[in-house]
């Protein structure tokens, strides 16, 4: 029973922490939204404006500009709890359903570069630690490579050589899997590269453990013996990261949406950055805290699926 | 509580193989360095390598192909593409710079602040740090141009605000294990100042550890710097910042592919001899606690 109780009293401070993290965010959000030099009414009417002193004054009214600062505050706080992100400036639609509109494609976009990365990862590390020093070399080098390309270079690599030269895939949008492939290679390349390199250090870690050794006098195969023994012991640090990685995939669909024209959040965000719609920018930075937010948590769950020496402490 | 996901503060810490401690830099590293050194020369002197200059236009010869005359080929505009990406070393490689060194002095400051400045201000300091870390790197970079602007300047602050909670956790950590060693504690007993233990003890040993990270971090912030040029965010266009010239080159693909392939290698042969130089002094200098 007390361990019972003991689970639920850290499930609870975990869940408290999550919420303190997303507090703190949307407080930084309306921190920056109010550091913003200038009259919030101009940069919402944008450069090219003719509006007069009147409609200017209806306005502020209207967005509640003029109140003191700690009302708007606690307004902005009180509202997100209803779920309510506000409206953009620029395209005059709730954030909630800009956002939710444009979620499709950049989650197919970081599914499939997330697998994509996690496949090659643990093919290239199973295959080459401690062992094929040829390959692991070419390997490490890659690796090395795919950490270092930009991804709005490889992007544009791929594109030049699949798209125009030899007319393979698409050269832009998002219509069917034909134009998810160059996009979801080039955002996995970075994150595969990161992956193999932690996971072949990893794996070359419990290769050297005693209990290696018995299991291949039992007769397990070099590679039964990774995929069933040493995986396992390398998994938390590859999942730590993957999920680490995965919260940061946000940033990087930015530049891959915008090399390859996709739709999505990416492609939003430039928008809203480029144009100051700071209630947008708002909504996409509390999005991808709270997608960070949600992935640690998931993740705390599947060490405990992966670690039995987690369950019992 | 505790931070929400144990982040690794140098995610390419444990990336080496165990090597000797005293390792030779081996040919790939010392062909790194050689890169590096030419990197400088060119940001430093671009006139020694090309008579031609990176803005000059000639509509005659736009477009056309890498050749005797033109080694990389030329823009739409007929500006040499060599030529630019020559100049483009200086203002592309200074921004990363000038973000890193930024990024060290206010994760430095944090991470002093925190290790030092009690627990009410430890947790505060380290609360904000933690909702910063809960945002992509990039995400934290856009929300700050959103508010400060685009711009050469405002980009190499954006960057380094995105590369400051990672650094401070590093330096708060190694404050704390230095502040209980035994020279701080004999130092203190001396009777020296705390003013004079913070600059003259702790704080160069605690450093240590950041700048062999942020060797590795400078390589990190000239690709997002490029990238925020490359979103039209940072350097402007006619500037020839190699992502700023990626960015214009990308609407010329079917037509001219040079204009694609070259900026974006120079960016790539300046990460990675910076990320293998990086990775060099990380396998000789970092502590090896586990």
């Amino acid at each position: 029973m007390t361990r019972g109780r003991s689970i639920a009293t850290a499930a609870a401070r975990r869940l408290l922490a999550a919420v303190a993290v997303l507090f703190g965010a949307a407080t930084l959000a309306f921190a920056a939204l109010e550091l913003i030099p200038g009259d919030p009414v101009e940069t919402l009417l944008g450069p090219a404006t003719t509006a007069s002193p009147a409609v200017r004054r209806q306005i502020a009214v209207e967005y509640g500009f003029n109140r003191p600062v700690l009302v708007q505050y606690l307004d902005f706080i009180g509202r997100l709890l209803r779920g309510d992100l506000g409206q953009s400036y620029q395209l005059e639609r709730p954030v909630s359903s800009l956002i939710t509109g444009q979620l499709g494609p950049t989650a197919q976009l970081a599914g499939a570069a997330i697998v994509l990365a996690v496949l090659a990862a643990l093919f290239s590390a199973v295959a080459t630690a401690g062992r094929r020093p040829a390959l692991r070399a070419a390997a490490i080098a890659g690796e090395l490579l795919a950490v270092s390309i930009p991804t709005y270079w490889s992007g544009i690599l791929l594109l030049t050589a699949f798209s125009f030269q030899l007319r393979i895939f698409p050269v832009a949008g998002d219509q069917g899997l034909a134009a998810l492939v160059l996009p979801a290679v080039t955002l996995a390349l970075p994150v595969a590269g990161v992956l193999g390199q932690v996971l072949r250090e990893g794996l070359e870690a419990a290769l050297a453990e005693p209990f290696v050794v018995t299991a291949r006098a039992r007769g397990l195969s070099q590679t039964a013996v990774r995929l069933r023994h040493a995986l396992r012991h390398a998994a938390v640090p590859l999942l730590t990261l993957t999920g680490w990685l995965t919260g940061t995939l946000f940033g990087g669909a930015v530049l891959v949406e915008t090399v390859f024209g996709r739709p999505g959040i990416g492609t939003l965000t430039l928008q809203a950055v480029s144009s100051k719609d700071m209630p947008l920018v708002t909504g996409i930075v509390l999005l991808s805290a709270a997608v960070f937010v949600a992935i640690s948590m998931l993740l705390d769950l599947l060490y405990l699926a992966i670690d039995p020496r987690l369950r019992t402490s | 509580m505790t931070a929400l996901v144990d982040l690794p503060s140098a995610p390419t810490a444990a990336v080496q193989s165990p090597r000797p401690r005293r390792a030779r830099p081996s040919a790939p590293v010392l062909a790194a360095s050689a890169v590096l050194v030419l990197l400088v020369l060119v940001a430093a002197f671009p006139g020694l390598f090309t008579g031609v200059s990176p803005t000059a236009t000639n509509p005659v010869d736009a477009l056309t192909a890498p050749s005797g005359a033109h080694w990389l080929g030329t823009d739409e505009l007929g500006r040499d593409e060599y030529a630019r990406i020559i100049y483009g070393a200086r203002p592309s490689l200074l921004i990363g710079l000038s973000a890193t060194v930024l990024a060290v002095a206010g994760g430095a400051l944090l991470g002093l602040a925190a290790a030092l400045g009690g627990r009410l201000g430890d947790s505060i300091l380290m609360r904000l740090v933690d909702v910063l870390l809960a945002l992509p790197q990039l995400m934290l970079a856009l929300l700050v141009i959103t508010v400060l602007g685009p711009g050469t300047v405002n980009t190499a602050v954006a960057v380094a605000i995105g590369l400051i909670p990672g650094y401070a956790r590093i330096v708060r950590a190694e404050a704390q294990v230095v502040r209980r060693s035994g020279y701080v504690e004999a130092a203190v007993g001396l009777g020296l100042r705390r003013r004079t233990v913070i600059a003259r003890h702790i704080l160069p040993n605690a450093l240590g550890p950041l700048l062999v990270v942020a060797t590795v971090g400078f390589g990190a912030a000239i690709i997002t710097a490029s990238g925020l040029s490359f979103l039209g965010l940072g350097a402007q266009p006619p500037s020839p910042e190699w992502g700023a010239m990626l960015s214009d080159g990308r609407n010329y693909l079917a037509v001219g592919w040079w204009l694609g392939v070259f900026p974006g290698a120079a960016i790539t042969l300046s990460v990675v001899s910076i990320n293998l130089v990086g990775r060099h002094l990380q396998a000789r200098f970092t502590r090896r606690t586990a």
